[in-house]
């Protein structure tokens, strides 16, 4: 987006008491700089850094969604801080501690509900997305984890230490949460299918992933691949994998293996394996391009300066670089034709070409990690 | 199932060879190890993650050689790895000072 032309285009044709700056913002980005406590605001069509804003706390392992109207990010940082940015304005419109120690968020289909999730007091807490005011504590004597949005004014969410998946629905008067027990050990991560279906955890303390049919009336726990790691040595896992629902690969979806080298793909209907692809390292993303044709991996420490890129219909490795020291997060544009990378030791966004794998270009940020495109503002579940 | 990362760490000594003898890190890349990449779990400030907080003041109660053991070792059953693999025991040792009195030496 031009961001200067239109500026000074507003400024000549409209007198200054009335002048009005257009800002388009469906193209825009946040880098989260987890070391500095601040956003970089990218922008995807020129390549490069808009702005930064501070002052957002302790952002070690921080994420954000987007309002629906893709002008406020909502950030959650490790410190238990919420913050409200305004990425027109290009600041911090509201920030509050709700916890002491959280992981990660979501907001509602109809964007009206801010959802974290936290490690300490564990539990979810539900913000009115204007104001920032708590409308609902759901606390679960457990570090909880994750937390998505469902269909229907829901939002779903997995204890790590109980095991149990809970279901908060505020569409009615008043909220219900139901509970399902017996979703495995050590459920570590979860996500949920773009079309609102499946919810899948993948379980740390055995092997396998459980998955909830969020359309049944009654879920019960499916459990996927619960022998993948059978006869095999479990490798030590020194980063907990990610899953997000960027998982569908075509008729598939692919997933990071725990304690093997290696994703593992499932049928998208039976849930059954349909195969493995050893990989560099532990992964921690395995992320589909928008159009499913490939996957794009990381590693866990200390084998993370590396990528591999997988073909979907062959399984195979096509193409392996290594973007620099500590590839942390990748973020496809909407129609997967580039790829933005944070290498967080290089100081760099590395943007890449998806077809050619041609850098296109790199932008200067401090220790970068999480990159959120605004299209994510239309996606469930991101 | 318990994850053996006991016998997950003794594998790899024996395939990879300790990293006992090695060189000591420098103490950035020591800082940089702690807060980065136990971090993941412990939180980059260290109050704790998916992992416990591991500040001087919470880890008053061990003696060095202890929590350089759980460094090297990682604690079975839970996702404390092992990271003898990666770091000699000089360094594991100084990072359990580090974590108990907040400086590098």
């Amino acid at each position: 987006m031009k961001w200067l032309g239109l500026a000074v285009a507003a400024l000549l044709v409209t007198t200054p008491a009335s002048s009005e700056i257009i800002v388009a913002t469906g193209d825009l980005g946040l880098v989260v700089e987890r070391a500095s406590g601040s956003l970089l605001l990218v922008d995807q069509s020129e390549r490069g850094a808009i702005a930064r804003i501070g002052g957002l706390g302790d952002l070690s392992h921080a994420s954000l969604v987007y309002s629906p109207d893709q002008r406020y990010a909502y950030v959650f940082g490790r410190d238990g801080g919420l913050t409200k940015v305004d990425i027109v304005k290009k600041e911090i419109e509201k920030r509050i501690l709700q916890a002491g120690n959280s992981i990660g968020g979501a907001i509602s289909d109809d964007g009206r509900l801010v959802a974290v999730s936290n490690y300490e007091p564990g539990g979810v807490r539900i913000f009115d997305a204007t104001s920032l005011e708590l409308v609902l504590d759901i606390p679960t004597g457990s570090k909880t984890i994750g937390l998505v949005d469902a269909p229907g004014r829901r939002f779903v969410f997995t204890l790590w230490d109980a095991g149990e998946t809970w279901i908060a629905d505020l569409s009615g008067k008043d909220p219900v949460v139901s509970k399902i027990k017996d979703m495995g050990q050590n459920p570590y991560d979860a996500l949920i299918t773009g079309d609102g279906r499946l919810y899948i955890t993948g379980l740390f303390g055995e092997d396998g992933l459980t998955a909830l049919d969020l359309w049944e009336p009654d879920p019960k726990p499916i459990r996927v691949l619960p022998e993948y790691g059978r006869g095999q040595q479990d490798l030590p896992v020194y980063k907990m994998p990610h899953l997000e629902g960027w998982a569908r690969a075509g008729r598939e979806f692919v997933l990071p293996a725990v304690g093997h080298h290696e994703v593992l793909w499932i049928d998208g209907e039976s849930l059954a394996e349909t195969g493995r692809t050893p990989t560099h390292g532990q992964p921690v993303f395995a992320m589909a391009r928008p159009d499913g044709r490939q996957v794009w991996v990381n590693f866990a420490h200390p084998l993370n300066d590396t990528i591999q890129v997988l073909d979907t219909v062959t399984k195979e490795v096509v193409h392996e670089f290594k973007p620099g020291p500590a590839v942390l997060h990748m973020e496809f544009s909407p129609r997967g034709n580039e790829v933005w990378v944070s290498v967080r030791d290089a100081g760099k966004v590395m943007i890449y070409d998806t077809h050619t794998f041609e850098k296109t270009g790199e932008i200067d940020a401090e220790s970068p990690s999480g990159i959120f495109f605004t299209a994510r503002a239309h996606k469930l579940g991101l | 199932m318990a994850r053996p990362f006991f016998a997950a760490a003794l594998c790899l000594m024996i395939t990879a060879g300790s990293a006992t003898g090695a060189e000591l890190l420098a103490p950035s890349e020591l800082l940089k190890l702690v807060h980065q990449d136990c971090g993941s779990c412990h939180g980059m400030s260290l109050k704790g993650g998916l992992g416990p907080d591991i500040r001087p003041q919470i880890l008053a109660h061990f003696d060095v050689e202890t929590l350089s053991a759980i460094v090297l070792d990682g604690i079975p059953g839970t996702a404390m790895p092992p990271w003898r693999p990666l770091i000699s025991e000089a360094d594991a040792k100084r990072i359990a000072e580090y974590l108990l009195k907040g400086e590098i030496k």
